[in-house]
């Protein structure tokens, strides 16, 4: 994962805001969904089923609770209805994110 | 726990939430819209707002901004009743419970897709067929990858075109429904709501070098780490389409849970609601897709209808009865095209998951009789979503209507729960337009 990713970033400066995806520093347009920030990373996985089966969104909307994550120390957030600002701090649980991107 | 009054409560910031507060507003009424969103509009006009908003969406989004008297508390979760005049509600970024006293209430809490279990379908790069439009809507470029959109609804052609815009590849779109019901709607369409016929024909258009298939659907999704192909049957033959991505939803399901907590009565998987758009309880009203699925045009003077007579503007109710009664005797007609078919109850297979959240089985599943000895046996049901994606799922494949619904509605953190006694206060800073409080309570939400 890098720093600057085409589509996500081609906004000014002024338009884009820093998020930490597992400890990685990431610029993203102001405005753009969490969700839609991390598939367009690259991360089609935020979680594991019980059993330990790779999850990803599906619902987009709030209700399948399948794209949680860890939003600033607070579990289980569904990052789908929240909008990046600055300074925020994502961890997704489910590892191997480095194969991913 | 902090409290805060208001006259009326809207829940849901969607076409009929807006309608309802702006015209309760309007007449003098004090109003908070309450929304786990975190943006005005609901789902079908996610995203207006920044880019260009619809001629449907304009003239609402613009007064509901103009409409004094309106606090729009967006990122806030409802998590259930306290009383019969109070909500509990989550405010964004977790904190304590607030407890929301209203003297009236306006359930406007929309729907949600209907997904229906097929193999395969637990892998990531499948979403919902409205889901993924919103995560696109949200940021993610689906630029030039190949996708596939299913199962049924005039909503397909809708995220088909807009995908397809956005510079996917749609490589098909299968309906469920037969060629005989599709076009018998769209000969009524014709006759009868020719607007709605001729904006069919442009998404048609927008997608005319994608193939639109009826009288098919997925039967079982390939891939090994994320989805690689869809198999599809038309019951005679299969065939198979290699896509990146699927984008599949099977309708939509009315959102009744909050007034089913509050003892709404149900009817046929929706809120029951009188001329007035009251429900079975007093001082609650419903109004849009919660009443039954018709659309935006319906769910607007549905809301209408229910701000007015909650402010006691019974004239300006009345008027817009016939002109809900037809909207909803033309949903009646969508309903009937794109019913679902009985072959897609033998679509998943005994290892096929049915509920993601405890990853239970249709085998394991098929063993109970009822929801209650699946829930206990199972678990089925019993995950973070609570059952709102295999409830209706069940409800479709064995007919089993009654999950029940408990508090809270939502997952709450720990620390929300802790009853800190404190002083009775107003909901954060009054009368913001919905722009205002999107960039607040965005922040509010994120902050650690």
């Amino acid at each position: 994962m890098t720093e600057s990713r085409p589509g996500l970033d081609q906004g000014k400066e002024s338009e884009t805001v820093t998020i930490w995806v597992n400890g990685r520093m990431v610029r993203v347009p102001a405005g753009t969904v969490l969700a839609s920030a991390l598939l367009h990373l690259g991360i089609l996985y935020t979680a594991r089923s019980v059993s330990g089966q790779l999850r990803g969104p599906l619902c987009g909307m709030g209700i399948c609770f399948e794209c949680r994550a860890t939003v600033n120390g607070q579990p289980l957030m569904r990052t789908c209805q929240l909008v990046c600002h600055e300074g925020l701090r994502v961890e997704i649980a489910q590892a191997d994110q480095e194969a991913q991107a | 726990m902090t409290e805060a009054q208001v006259e009326l409560l809207v829940v849901g910031a969607g076409p009929a939430g807006i309608a309802a507060a702006c015209t309760a507003a309007e007449s003098g009424v004090q109003v908070a819209v309450l929304d786990d969103n975190p943006d005005v509009g609901g789902q079908i006009w996610r995203g207006e707002k920044r880019s260009a908003p619809s001629s449907l969406a304009a003239p609402w989004l613009e007064r509901a901004a103009k409409a004094s008297g309106i606090q729009w508390l967006t990122g806030w979760a409802a998590v259930g009743p306290d009383g019969p005049h109070a909500l509990l509600a989550l405010p964004p970024g977790g904190g304590q419970l607030v407890r929301v006293a209203y003297q009236k209430l306006v359930l406007a809490t929309g729907a949600r897709e209907l997904f229906l279990p097929v193999p395969g379908w637990t892998l990531p790069g499948v979403f919902g067929a409205g889901g993924l439009q919103a995560l696109v809507k949200g940021g993610w470029s689906v630029a030039e990858r190949r996708i596939v959109v299913a199962g049924s609804g005039p909503l397909l052609l809708a995220v088909a075109a807009y995908l397809q815009q956005t510079g996917a590849d749609v490589v098909l779109v299968a309906e469920q429904a037969p060629w005989s019901k599709v076009s018998r709607y769209a000969m009524h369409l014709l006759l009868t709501q020719f607007a709605k016929f001729r904006q069919g024909v442009r998404l048609r258009r927008t997608v005319r070098s994608t193939p639109y298939r009826v009288g098919c659907w997925p039967v079982r999704i390939l891939g090994r780490e994320q989805v690689e192909a869809v198999i599809f049957s038309d019951g005679v033959r299969r065939f198979q389409e290699s896509c990146d991505l699927l984008a599949c939803g099977f309708g939509l399901v009315p959102n009744t849970e909050l007034g089913e907590l509050l003892g709404c009565q149900r009817a046929a998987g929706r809120l029951a609601v009188d001329r007035w758009q009251r429900c079975s309880v007093p001082h609650v009203y419903a109004a849009g897709e919660v009443c039954g699925i018709a659309g935006v045009e319906c769910a607007l003077v549905e809301g209408q209808i229910a701000g007015y007579h909650a402010s006691g503007n019974l004239t300006a109710a009345g008027r817009l009865c016939r002109k809900r009664d037809r909207l909803r005797r033309f949903a009646g007609q969508l309903h009937q095209a794109f019913a679902l078919r009985d072959e897609l109850r033998s679509v998943p297979d005994p290892h096929t998951i049915v509920c993601r959240c405890e990853d239970v089985t249709l085998g394991q599943v098929r063993e109970q009789m009822s929801w209650r000895a699946a829930r206990l046996q199972q678990r089925c049901g019993m995950g973070l979503c609570q059952g709102r994606i295999c409830g209706p799922a069940l409800e479709f494949l064995f007919g089993w209507k009654d999950r029940s619904i408990r508090p809270p509605l939502f997952p709450v953190p720990l620390g929300a729960l802790a009853d800190e006694m404190s002083p009775k206060s107003d909901l954060p800073s009054s009368e913001k337009s919905p722009s205002a409080s999107h960039s607040e309570c965005s922040t509010r939400r994120l902050s650690p």
